[in-house]
């Protein structure tokens, strides 16, 4: 990663995770083919949907006859924390227009917003649409592109767990945790690291109370409180 | 698997409510604007995230009791983090990671 924001930059940043998008994309293609979805469907769920985990559980909750208003409010739940990561990026586009903040927020997902938070540490705190946008493009494109391919391999494989690729997504989400720990610098690695370690109790213990939909976002909301207290209490 | 209509409806539903999480923030960002505290607040959001995604993914949730441990994802994470702290390099990260998890499926 540099300082350039150009499409051809853009293209450079997110080849790495596309390797990601391609492993969950045919796991959940495989997945939603051997719950019985057509390759049809399963596309448009990838087109419209567009999120990831979310799109596991949707599936799961289909399979067992959920009423809609459940289903519905299980994958908010579960993508509140784009409410988050979209406040977050708003900020750096607040000079662009609306349709290209529409845009841009259409699209984004947790890596596309991990890749421009680990880009401001480059770009002395910049982002232009250009980048987001081809970053966003191309995560879109491949996630749908996988998710078809996935569907019609669904049916000759049905047993995606065996090849290991639903780990695509917990690897990347350790890269990506582990990129912006040594990148960013307007936190102290001491502090970064002792939010991350108070995020494990954290998330255990409330595996306990809360249904891992909404857990997320509470230990998110909680991971960012005790941050800003700790950097007052130590930087 | 319901009917198609059902199912038709439910990603049409769920696409919106998707949507609206991703872009309101934005359209309203562009009229208000947000405490230097806020803006602290949430310059802690990347890592606090991140953290949990992946920690929820070591676990299996039976609400009302301690969570079990997910050894396959757990013994998986640890060659995963040892590549990005060795190569800094996504992309091996997460064919580390997959092989990782892999070869576990495997050996148990």
């Amino acid at each position: 990663m540099d300082d350039s924001l150009s499409v051809e930059s853009a293209i450079k940043d997110t080849l790495p995770t596309v390797f990601g998008y391609i492993g969950i994309g045919l796991s959940f293609g495989i997945v939603a083919a051997s719950a019985g979805m057509s390759v049809l469907m399963a596309t448009l769920m990838s087109l419209i949907v567009y999120a990831g985990s979310a799109q596991f559980i949707l599936i799961s909750l289909l399979a067992i006859g959920t009423p809609i208003v459940s289903i519905v409010l299980s994958v908010f739940l579960v993508n509140s924390r784009m409410i988050l990561m979209s406040m977050t990026t708003a900020n750096f586009f607040k000079k662009n227009s609306l349709v290209e903040n529409i845009l841009i927020g259409s699209l984004i997902t947790d890596e596309s917003f991990a890749l421009s938070m680990n880009k401001l540490n480059f770009t002395d705190g910049k982002l232009t649409f250009k980048w987001f946008n081809t970053v966003n493009l191309m995560a879109y494109l491949v996630w749908v592109v996988s998710t078809t391919v996935g569907a019609m391999l669904g049916k000759i494989i049905s047993d995606p767990e065996k090849l290991g690729l639903d780990f695509a997504l917990v690897a990347m989400f350790i890269g990506l945790l582990y990129l912006q720990l040594i990148s960013d610098k307007t936190i102290s690695l001491k502090v970064q690291l002792m939010v991350v370690a108070v995020m494990l109790p954290l998330v255990y213990f409330g595996l306990i109370f809360i249904s891992s939909d909404l857990l997320i976002l509470v230990v998110t909301l909680i991971g960012c409180g005790l941050g800003v207290i700790l950097k007052h209490a130590i930087d | 698997m319901p009917s198609t209509k059902f199912v038709f409806w439910t990603l049409i539903a769920c696409g919106i409510v998707t949507l609206l999480s991703r872009i309101l923030p934005f359209i309203l960002l562009k009229k208000f604007n947000l405490s230097a505290k806020v803006v602290e607040f949430l310059s802690f959001v990347p890592i606090t995230i991140m953290a949990a995604l992946w920690f929820e993914n070591l676990f299996k949730q039976h609400l009302g009791q301690l969570p079990q441990i997910d050894y396959a994802n757990l013994i998986a994470s640890i060659p995963t983090v040892l590549t990005a702290i060795l190569t800094k390099k996504l992309l091996l990260i997460v064919i580390v990671g997959i092989i990782s998890l892999a070869l576990v499926r495997l050996a148990i």
